[in-house]
């Protein structure tokens, strides 16, 4: 059977094996929790509660400063005691709430418990009765962020310019990042939600057509999925190669609609919006529920990990505790990686907190990890040949190297979206993507 | 223990493909032609590989030595270009000659350029073409092959298949019973080596491919008997093994095309006109150069980038 994919890209073998049919398990709350208020692409939010007061679980802590931010909620229930910088996974330090449990649970009182039966025909008069306005307000007051990796929040996406129609919706069930599994299992455990979810996306920007795009590795998800959307006259489930970065939002809508995002535009200029699972499924519980995103899957793995996980977490839970809870380390592990391995943060400090965006934490110990020496470019090409942007990253990276800024934006170095194939092929194991990086800062500082 | 992680960009995954495992694989897909080689034309075969390899490591460590450089021997692509440099002898010419033929790639092509992924042209065919310049009597004197005499000296054939194609039958060119340079009389051991490269995705099959085919249709349209010409001389082992040099060959599939496009006219017209009967290594030579060229002009269309 020919599958949809697009041009390019990798086959990095997905070892997602380790976890991928290990049932989601609640992790306990945590004693404290460290809520960093820089949780997304955008400007980070501002605290509005003050140290010593009391939050409920769900209370809003940091008030979104912009319309591509999004606010933040506590996790828990309890004390707020320190508010200030704290080391943050993506990278440096953000200002931080610390919030002590005091274990009660106790839900912010404008949350109600779900309370919607998720049979066929009262989802679809739930959908028919919903505001298309009030949808994208509830998704921006439960600040829910891209639950992918790049956290880009969500009610922007919903909110496309007026003069922009959108035909098509697309669920990003790919995960193609090897040894992620928590799309995989929310599709599994949390069905219905993600369809509720899909269909509520679909109704506040008014598409037509929502496709469900999942990787052919993950068969089960695939069968249950078009078992459970047969009713949904509008809903249509895409069986993709498995490749990477097949998850990649304009190498996905590639793949789907065969049209491809201007460079520098965002996808509803094709008339596409791209919501990843467990986005759809949070998106659920803030329209049904008027629950914040505070919680998430992640997972737990890699070959340092000795009981590799899918864990519900609380946001603002530190990474070591995870990984206690995933059964301690089987080896010393050399790096900690936060998301996949193809574009996660290396961490040089594990009692950094999960943020939304924490799709996965990866303990390794495998040689592979190591930096290696880097040799001189052969100009093999095969970096060309998989880069899904159709670039050229040798050039980029020998041009980077260079500080040729003239070469790089001829070779449209901005276009890169870092996904790291050219350096995974690359022969003489060249930092291919670091090249890029300084060559973009160079850009952005010499104009 | 959080002194000890090591903190990297991603990705923090990487092939296992190194350049090393990739000039094996071309030293794997080398062997059968190798063998029928030493088959063919014994001790004296066997003396020009050891000679020509051994020279090329030799030089290229003790060149990376020199300019203090760390030594880039353990990447096996010198080994990669001491074979070929051997294949293109005939068996017949003084063992000397391939030594100095060695260092002329090593030193003056690759090591003058600055090492591995900087020479501007193939290392071995620019030493080949050196020493048919310098001893062009020795670099052309082809013996007959003697299958299985190990030792013996073969007679001095003045002649190859391309020169008097009157002399050998078409299933003696294909299967290599021919005289030739060691390594390029058999048409199917080289192939079997491409099936290799291919399976292992070392290359691609444009650029032979399409070379071949190019020079097949002109040939053909010449008059000339396409499938002889094909399967002998350099054409096979010159397609196969030498105009795909990741260095000095283009970087994308169109690229690959409008180059082995090009060879094929190229080698065409050389082997029609020029006066020497054998036009491969010029026009690979001649490509090389241009490739910058081509990869300045012919790119691939990036994504989202309009019309």
């Amino acid at each position: 059977m020919y599958l949809k994919t697009f041009k390019g890209g990798i086959h990095p073998g997905d070892r997602k094996e380790l976890t991928n049919t290990v049932p989601i398990s609640d992790c306990p709350p945590p004693k404290e929790v460290i809520i960093p208020l820089r949780q997304h692409i955008g400007a980070p939010c501002e605290p509005c509660v003050n140290v010593g007061d009391r939050v409920l679980m769900g209370q809003k802590i940091g008030e979104a400063t912009s319309f591509v931010s999004a606010p933040v909620h506590a996790s828990v229930s309890g004390t707020v005691t320190k508010i200030e910088n704290y080391p943050h996974p993506g990278g440096g330090e953000a200002l931080s709430v610390f919030i002590e449990n005091d274990e009660k649970d106790e839900l912010f009182p404008e949350i109600k418990e779900w309370d919607l039966d998720l049979s066929k025909d009262s989802i679809k008069a739930f959908v028919e009765k919903q505001d298309a306005k009030e949808i994208v307000e509830k998704v921006k007051n439960a600040g829910i962020t891209g639950m992918g990796g790049a956290a880009f929040p969500t009610h922007v996406k919903l909110s496309p310019p007026a003069d922009v129609k959108i035909h098509t919706i697309i669920i990003n069930g790919a995960e193609c990042e090897p040894y992620l599994t928590t799309d995989h299992r929310e599709m599994l455990e949390n069905t219905k939600k993600i369809i509720l979810g899909a269909l509520l996306v679909a109704k506040s920007v008014s598409a037509e057509k929502i496709v469900i795009a999942i990787e052919n590795n993950k068969k089960d998800a695939i069968s249950l999925l078009e078992q459970e959307t047969k009713e949904f006259d509008n809903i249509e489930i895409f069986t993709m190669l498995t490749k990477y970065p097949q998850g990649s939002e304009k190498q996905l809508i590639n793949a789907v609609t065969k049209s491809e995002v201007p460079s520098g535009a965002l996808p509803s200029a094709v008339g596409v919006v791209v919501n990843n699972i467990d986005t759809c499924a949070a998106i659920s519980e803030a329209v049904v529920t008027n629950r914040p995103l505070y919680e998430r899957v992640v997972t737990v793995s890699g070959d340092a990990v000795n009981n590799p996980k899918n864990l519900r977490v609380r946001v603002g839970v530190k990474f070591s505790e995870l990984l206690e809870i995933a059964g301690g380390f089987k080896e010393e592990p050399k790096k900690i990686v936060m998301g996949g391995p193809m574009m996660g943060i290396a961490q040089n400090n594990i009692e950094v907190p999960v943020i939304k965006g924490t799709s996965g934490i990866l303990a390794f110990s495998a040689p592979e990890t190591y930096g290696k020496d880097e040799g001189a470019c052969i100009k093999c090409g095969k970096c060309v040949e998989v880069c899904p942007m159709r670039l050229m990253p040798n050039f980029l990276s020998t041009a980077s190297v260079a500080k040729d800024v003239e070469k790089i934006k001829a070779h449209n170095i901005l276009d890169c979206m870092e996904c790291g194939c050219c350096s995974f092929i690359c022969p003489q194991r060249r930092f291919i993507v670091q090249h890029i990086k300084a060559g973009k800062a160079l850009l952005k500082q010499k104009g | 223990m959080e002194n000890k992680l090591i903190v990297s960009y991603a990705p923090h995954l990487r092939t296992e493909r190194s350049t090393k495992a990739l000039m094996l694989d071309v030293i794997i897909a080398l062997v059968p032609a190798l063998l029928v080689g030493l088959f063919a034309f014994g001790i004296r075969a066997f003396l020009h590989v050891l000679i020509c390899v051994g020279v090329s490591v030799w030089a290229e460590h003790v060149w990376c030595l020199f300019i203090k450089k760390e030594s880039t021997v353990k990447d096996l692509s010198a080994v990669v270009t001491g074979l070929l440099i051997a294949f293109n002898m005939p068996a017949a010419a003084p063992l000397w000659m391939g030594a100095v033929g060695a260092v002329f790639a090593m030193i003056i092509v690759k090591g003058f350029f600055g090492g591995i992924g900087h020479n501007f042209v193939n290392p071995a065919l620019a030493a080949r073409a050196f020493m048919l310049a310098c001893w062009p009597v020795q670099m052309t004197a082809w013996t007959n092959p003697v299958f299985g005499k190990f030792f013996s000296q073969g007679t001095v054939s003045g002649a190859t298949p391309l020169a008097s194609p009157d002399l050998y039958a078409l299933s003696d060119v294909f299967l290599g019973n021919i005289p030739g340079s060691i390594g390029e009389i058999s048409a199917l051991a080289l192939i079997i080596g491409f099936a290799y490269l291919l399976i292992r995705k070392v290359i691609t099959w444009h650029i032979p491919v399409i070379y071949v085919g190019v020079f097949y249709i002109l040939s053909m349209l010449a008059g000339q008997d396409a499938t002889y010409q094909i399967f002998s001389g350099g054409l096979m082992l010159g397609a196969i093994f030498m105009a795909t040099d990741y260095t000095t060959s283009p970087m994308t599939t169109a690229g690959h095309i409008v180059y082995a496009v090009l060879l094929g006219v190229l080698t065409m017209v050389i082997r029609t006109f020029g006066t020497l009967p054998e036009g491969v290594s010029y026009s690979i030579l001649i490509m090389n150069i241009v490739t910058p060229l081509i990869d300045k002009f012919v790119k691939n269309k990036r994504y989202g980038g309009g019309k």
